[in-house]
């Protein structure tokens, strides 16, 4: 029945796929934290700066993000973020791209959290007399965290099926090997269905988890 | 400014704004002169490259307009298609009967969880392995129809949740006057709800726009983002600047797609059309909502 997935590296390209995931979730929880913060501070220039990146990069298709990555970054520029062999470099660029294209919606998610909490829970903390960390750090910041969970995951499970862009690249993750054996056996219906599970099992237990832990923590208002 | 997260400022947090300021400039500053340096390095900022962009209307004509015509028309294609399929299953996973709710909410769930290029690239793969499509067409085909399989599922989220926004008593007072189940959706809840979901199907259709770009990249789809390379080939590798100008395009194209979502939430809310409900992720599209609208749809998927 799956004799022709002999001689494949199936679990290697989507190995590879699960570390795109991985290194490009962190960066982009990072890169949109800050941007997050940029946002909501009270410095103008710092949140022009993050609206103006957020905007601009959410109506980028991501595609061209990281076509841009190699062809202009490492070809044109050569930058190649300090690997050597052509395999490592493209995947970093690749994260690179990935980071900096999902750090626009984290950013959002976060932000959207934060405008969950209403104006009167701050209020009520500095009305106690608490000082703005405690307000920060004992009423407004656990509230938005609880809020983020959902739409966080809903980026994680974007970010999973976005990786597959990077082949485009030369990435050899999922579907990059997908191409190949499409075009080598004669299985094609077989070979879709084998892929569309691998990515099944990537997303659908991502998204009932943590849509289970945003119903089990969510502020009840 | 109030904001949850601080007061109004007094004179020593206007002074360390001020301070931050001059810091973000500072550190802004040396990211854009290393850009400079590097681009300047590589004779990437030399006139010569982007000459012809401002100059003559070749590149316009050859390369850009007829790839963003294929990409516009790519996105027109999928979204008239999708549009009907995904009321058909959104409505189809409301209904009462378990035998209709659960085929569609598989085929709904099974493509949301699938990506686009995957899609994509079986649809192409099919359309060549049993139809005599001609190779010529056969991206566009491959690229619409890898959308309409997506965006349908997505849409039919929208129309779910648009549906579910309306109140109940909509619902009762059609049974009052003795409705039957079918009419209460086509008389009553599918007129609000539509209106209730426009702006999630205009912000929908920004992720459409920048999918499309997948079919450029990844088949043989000339459109915009395709049109880098031979415009490159063609002005003397001015491959940032030409990059630069399609980037500007497709914000500009997806920019205009996103205030529209925004400004018909706004008059939606203002005029007394709807119900009040609004449906679907808001403006900036697909992905997150943005604010807090009434009700999420979430399509777990911006690329």
């Amino acid at each position: 029945m799956f004799d022709f997935l002999e001689g494949y590296d199936l679990l290697g390209a989507f190995w590879v796929t699960v570390q795109l995931t991985v290194y490009s979730a962190l960066g982009s929880l990072i890169w949109g934290t800050l941007l997050a913060g940029m946002k909501v501070s009270p410095v103008p220039l710092m949140r022009g700066f993050a609206t103006t990146y957020v905007n601009v990069v959410r109506n980028i298709p991501l595609t061209v993000v990281i076509v841009f990555s190699s062809l202009g970054l490492y070809q044109t520029l050569s930058i190649s973020l300090g690997a050597s062999a052509s395999k490592d470099i493209n995947f970093r660029l690749a994260v690179l791209a990935l980071i900096a294209y999902t750090s626009a919606f984290v950013c959002e998610a976060l932000r959207s959290g934060i405008n969950t909490v209403p104006v009167g829970q701050a209020e009520a903390a500095r009305a106690l007399g608490l000082s703005f960390s405690q307000v920060l750090r004992l009423v407004v910041l656990p509230q938005a965290f609880r809020a983020v969970v959902n739409p966080l995951s809903n980026v994680l499970i974007a970010l999973t099926k976005n990786t597959t862009v990077a082949s485009a690249i030369g990435v050899a993750e999922a579907s990059y090997l997908m191409k190949g054996m499409i075009e080598a056996e004669a299985q094609l219906i077989p070979i879709s269905a084998v892929f569309a599970f691998g990515f099944i099992v990537l997303t659908l237990p991502t998204g009932l988890i943590l849509g289970w832990v945003s119903k089990k923590v969510a502020v009840k208002r | 400014m109030t904001s949850v997260l601080y007061d109004a400022q007094g004179p020593r947090a206007k002074q360390r704004n001020i301070l931050y300021t001059v810091l973000f400039v500072l550190c802004a500053a040396v990211v854009v002169w290393w850009v400079y340096d590097g681009l300047a390095e590589k004779h990437q900022l030399d006139w010569i490259k982007w000459k012809p962009f401002f100059t003559s209307s070749q590149p316009w004509e050859t390369y850009i307009w007829p790839g963003l015509q294929n990409t516009l028309k790519a996105a027109f294609f999928a979204l008239i298609i999708a549009l009907p399929l995904g009321a058909l299953f959104g409505i189809g996973r409301l209904s009462d009967h378990r035998w209709m709710r659960m085929p569609a909410g598989a085929v709904v769930e099974f493509f949301r969880a699938i990506p686009v290029l995957i899609l994509m690239i079986v649809a192409n793969a099919v359309y060549s392995e049993y139809t005599n499509i001609s190779a010529d067409v056969r991206p566009l085909y491959a690229v619409v129809t890898g959308l309409v399989l997506y965006n349908a599922s997505v849409l039919a989220e929208i129309v779910r949740a648009g549906i579910n926004s309306l109140p109940q008593g909509q619902t009762d007072a059609a049974k009052a006057i003795g409705m039957r189940k079918g009419q209460t959706m086509v008389f009553v809840l599918l007129p609000q709800a539509v209106t209730a979901m426009l702006p999630a199907i205009v912000s929908q259709l920004v992720v459409i726009v920048k999918d499309t770009a997948l079919g450029g990249a990844v088949m043989t789809f000339p459109e915009l983002l395709a049109s880098v390379r031979p415009m490159s080939a063609n002005y003397g590798a001015n491959t940032i600047a030409c990059f630069t100008v399609v980037a500007v395009i497709f914000v500009a194209v997806n920019f205009a797609l996103t205030s529209f979502a925004s400004w018909l939430e706004r008059w939606l809310r203002r005029t007394k059309k709807g119900t009040g409900a609004a449906a679907g992720a808001g403006p900036g599209g697909g992905q997150e909502t943005i604010g807090a609208p009434a009700l999420v749809v979430d399509d777990g998927r911006a690329a």
